[in-house]
């Protein structure tokens, strides 16, 4: 199966732009500037309140008619499109955790002279991304199976080469798709060891910044 | 906006693609129904006190957890017929709701399992003291404590699962999604259709999140007041 390579990228370049996403949406929904906040207020519910394979198809489809540009490739606009989603979704859980750690915190921070850019990341910001991580890792695996998806904007991934497999030879189907079944648990199989371990250290409470 | 923007296309569009709704919305609720009573299954077949098998039915909930929906409905819909002796053909909607009901019903035992194991344990024990058979433990006592606190949660998966839903159009199930491809390729103009699609999923979509944040609300209440729950009997089922 070739395909794995094309799914193994998208999945990487997606996890690095989610989380970008993330961050940057989680400390703009937190920011004093009022309109920051709303926007990306905005953005946050409309991603989060549409699914990601109507995005998909409005990204791949839709932008390029509507601004006159093109995303470049299908790889972008399938990155994009998993990275956009998902990072409305982490986004919460940064807000929600950075919002949890305890006022006293800031307060003493503050009391130590501390400037609030030093404040979030001397203080606050480790504290909270020890939150963060047994649902970071969730999604991780949420990403993986979301991946599956850009072969229907005619990537070449797993699932792809899976279909033509199949359409060359009909009565092999159940096992090309039990294939691409067990590929893709062998690709979330460690992704799940790594979630149970980021619980472990999120509750043993010896995570670093 | 510019000029690619037309809205006489868009208003074109818009019944052809509302045509859908109502199959995207069935489906939904078939989906979610469907994963209601599987997931009670699982949760069953993992209190058998067989260690072995318990190993395995963990691992079977994991691999249809961590594996994409969108293979397990191709598996269904293209394998499922060409498996010997138990294959048969479905429909697609029959598949569809096979496919993403059962991968939610994973998710959805994993809610019932917490509501079950946040019912305290003397409640257990007081039941068995009281002389009630396993039946009336579990619909006399234990369900009508595990499951309220549950509802939220399980709210949160059907607007989950409506946004799943749009991937039954790949196997052909005519939702709101497949009208707007079929009108973008009957009239090469995806632009308008795929636009109405998602407006109209932000429109189902926001209004029930936000219900859902209520009732969560509401609930926590209720329980912070008081743990026991009154009247809740038959809430799900």
């Amino acid at each position: 199966m070739q395909g794995i390579n094309i799914t193994i990228t998208v999945l990487i370049a997606s996890i690095v732009c989610g989380y970008l996403t993330a961050f940057i949406a989680g400390f703009c929904r937190l920011s004093n500037n009022i309109i920051l906040r709303k926007l990306t207020g905005l953005y946050v519910e409309v991603f989060r309140g549409t699914s990601l394979i109507v995005q998909l198809f409005w990204l791949y489809y839709a932008l390029p008619i509507l601004f006159g540009f093109d995303l470049g490739s299908d790889f972008w606009a399938g990155v994009l499109a998993i990275s956009l989603n998902y990072g409305a979704y982490m986004s919460e859980i940064v807000r929600g955790s950075i919002l949890s750690v305890a006022k006293g915190q800031t307060e003493a921070a503050t009391a130590l002279n501390m400037s609030s850019f030093q404040r979030m990341r001397l203080v606050i910001f480790p504290q909270a991304v020890r939150m963060m991580l047994p649902e970071f890792g969730n999604y991780l695996i949420q990403m993986l199976k979301a991946t599956s998806l850009v072969s229907l904007i005619g990537m070449t991934d797993i699932l792809y080469y899976g279909d033509i497999l199949r359409s060359s030879n009909l009565s092999q189907a159940p096992t090309v798709y039990l294939l691409v079944l067990i590929f893709y648990f062998i690709l979330a199989l460690p992704l799940i060891f790594l979630t149970r371990k980021m619980e472990g250290i999120s509750k043993k409470g010896v995570a670093s910044g | 906006m510019n000029g690619n923007w037309n809205w006489d296309t868009f208003f074109d569009a818009l019944p052809m693609v509302l045509e859908g709704i109502g199959i995207t919305i069935g489906l939904t609720f078939a989906c979610y129904l469907f994963a209601l009573i599987f997931g009670f299954l699982w949760i069953f077949l993992r209190r058998i006190p067989v260690k072995s098998l318990n190993w395995i039915i963990t691992w079977i909930m994991e691999f249809i957890r961590s594996t994409p929906p969108l293979v397990q409905l191709f598996f269904i819909f293209y394998a499922w017929p060409m498996v010997p002796v138990i294959g048969m053909a479905l429909d697609p909607f029959t598949s569809a709701v096979l496919g993403l009901g059962i991968h939610f019903s994973t998710y959805i035992g994993e809610v019932y399992r917490s509501g079950i194991e946040g019912v305290d344990k003397g409640q257990w024990e007081a039941s068995t003291a009281l002389n009630f058979s396993i039946r009336q433990k579990w619909t006399k006592i234990i369900l009508p404590q595990a499951i309220p606190p549950a509802i939220p949660m399980l709210g949160n998966y059907l607007i989950i699962m409506f946004k799943e839903v749009p991937l039954a159009s790949t196997i052909g199930v005519v939702g709101i999604l497949h009208m707007a491809n079929s009108y973008g390729a009957q009239h090469w103009a995806y632009l308008e259709p795929l636009t109405i699609v998602a407006i109209l999923f932000l429109i189902l979509s926001y209004p029930s999140a936000i219900l859902i944040n209520k009732l969560e609300k509401k609930m926590n209440r209720r329980f912070d007041k008081k743990a026991i729950v009154k009247n809740s009997k038959g809430a799900v089922m």
